[in-house]
């Protein structure tokens, strides 16, 4: 069973938000880097890029495959985890705490509102699984 | 979870999902692409001890009668007829062009009674091109596909596992050789041969006896322990068989590559007689190939795949047809094509990796050799 902490926002592309203030943490769910097996490679944008919701900022590839990463919500990067570069393998060991992927300056407009909470998230991945 | 009803399914269908395999689609076949160790763990295990392999899928073709080394050599590009009893040999069904309907492993059991062993998705098409070029020929055809399990034990330690299930000699089985036998009790065809670069076997047996064969190997090799065998899917079979810089059907030999292109001159005798695509390959190797597939290594961050372009100053000059991380040597790595004139080892390439030209070098293949 995937761990999905109660304190995130989560979008229909598999990554998870967590907001303070008006910087947003940005990563991938467990359910995602389970589904995508060992994570071998990580590719994260530069500080001052800037995405809209659903558009790609990056990819996390495992042996066999290639996911694009979307930007939950629109926004400004802040900040970069740069040790994923070396250290790709902490997207499986701890996708919500060491594998944070950017930080964004998020855009008003609440988009956050229209992502998923926890309970919410559960269900869209059951759903997907039948 | 089951499977698509459209799919076929190997006789160890639900060992793998008991096992908590991922199940994918391989070809219309629901196969095992990763159990819960994960793709890098399985890949490394088998260069360090042993994985179990299901390759039940692939299919078997029998050919009997007194004409069943011509008649197989006049559709293959090695030479049968240099096969003994027991032996196996690698080869390739070839098209008048030169070009590959499929590769294929020739076993002879006797000079009336030849096995071909074909990949799974093209059994069918090789079974019609194999029947439609039997003319006068004495031979007898018999599609065994589905009468076969095919079980791979590959690694280090697959002699000693192996071992502890039959009485069979397997230190006297050399290379590319076979003997039947019985694996726990099982009549059994053990080859000592593989698509991973590591020594190991290749079973044959009924498939009803899949279960059996596959859990008692699994128990045999230490399922379970720090260092035990591991049932490996076909995402380690691809990046194995990748390091050892082995052709994948349908990558980097199709109807549209030549064997030579493909270096499989080695397997491409043009001096045993007539066989179809011998005219062909004989004016090619006179007038030399065009392209010719190599090995490379990404020498700067990014992973090469499948399908992408290759560059050389900016400007297309082949395609990637396999392109992965390598788990053992922890490099990205990936076979190509590239203009004849561009195979020498160190030519310097980019790979076109989603839009970005990222730079790699030709290596020289083998990317990974086991240690006698």
């Amino acid at each position: 069973m995937a761990n999905i902490p109660e304190d995130l926002h989560y979008s229909k592309d598999h990554e998870w938000i967590k907001v303070e203030g008006d910087i947003g943490t940005v990563g991938i769910t467990d359910h995602a880097q389970h589904s995508l097996g060992d994570v071998v490679y990580v590719e994260l944008p530069k500080v001052g890029d800037r995405f809209t919701s659903h558009e790609a900022f990056g990819s996390v590839e495992s042996v066999k495959a290639v996911s694009e990463l979307f930007c939950p919500v629109a926004g400004e990067v802040t900040e970069v985890n740069e040790t994923l570069n070396d250290e790709p393998e902490k997207v499986n060991a701890d996708p919500y705490g060491a594998a944070w992927m950017i930080k964004l300056r998020i855009d008003g407009g609440g988009e956050v509102d229209k992502l998923m909470n926890a309970a919410e998230y559960e269900d869209y991945i059951k759903a997907e699984a039948d | 979870m089951t499977a698509a009803p459209s799919l076929k399914q190997t006789p160890l269908n639900a060992a793998h999902r008991r096992l908590g395999a991922r199940m994918v689609d391989f070809g219309g076949w629901d196969m095992p692409v990763q159990y819960p160790a994960g793709t890098v763990e399985e890949h490394l295990r088998t260069r360090r001890a042993c994985g179990l392999f299901d390759v039940s899928h692939m299919g078997e073709i029998e050919v009997l009668g007194p004409d069943a080394i011509p008649f197989v050599n006049r559709l293959c590009s090695n030479d049968a007829a240099k096969l003994v009893d027991g032996q196996a040999q690698y080869s390739a069904l070839t098209t008048p062009r030169g070009t590959v309907v499929d590769d294929l492993l020739v076993y002879r059991f006797a000079a009336d009674h030849l096995l071909l062993v074909v990949n799974a998705s093209t059994t069918d098409k090789d079974w019609d091109w194999i029947a439609s070029h039997r003319a006068g020929d004495h031979v007898e055809l018999k599609n065994r596909s589905a009468d076969f399990c095919q079980i791979a034990v590959q690694g280090p330690d697959a002699l000693r596992v192996l071992q502890t299930l039959t009485a069979t000699p397997l230190e006297e089985i050399r290379y590319y050789h076979f003997r039947e036998g019985s694996v726990d009790g099982v009549p059994s065809i053990i080859s000592r041969t593989g698509y991973t670069g590591e020594d190991g076997f290749e079973v044959y047996a009924a498939s009803d006896e899949a279960e059996q064969l596959w859990n008692r190997l699994l128990e045999a090799g230490g399922y379970g322990t720090q260092e035990g065998v591991l049932p490996c899917g076909l995402a380690a079979r691809n990046t194995l068989r990748l390091e050892a810089a082995m052709s994948l059907y349908g990558h980097e030999i199709t109807e549209e590559t030549s064997l030579l292109e493909a270096n499989l001159g080695w397997i491409t005798k043009l001096d045993k007689g007539d066989f179809i695509g011998r005219e062909a390959l004989a004016r090619q190797k006179e007038e030399g190939v065009r392209r010719r597939l190599v090995g490379f290594e990404v020498t700067e961050r990014g992973i090469a795949r499948d399908d992408q372009d290759v560059l050389i100053g900016g400007e297309k000059v082949g395609r990637v047809t396999s392109g992965s991380p390598s788990p053992f040597l922890k490099k990205n790595i990936g076979l190509a094509y590239v203009p004849a004139e561009r195979a020498n080892e160190g030519q310097e390439l980019q790979i076109d990796v989603r839009g970005r030209a990222v730079a790699a070098r030709v290596v020289s293949t083998p990317f990974y050799k086991r240690k006698k």
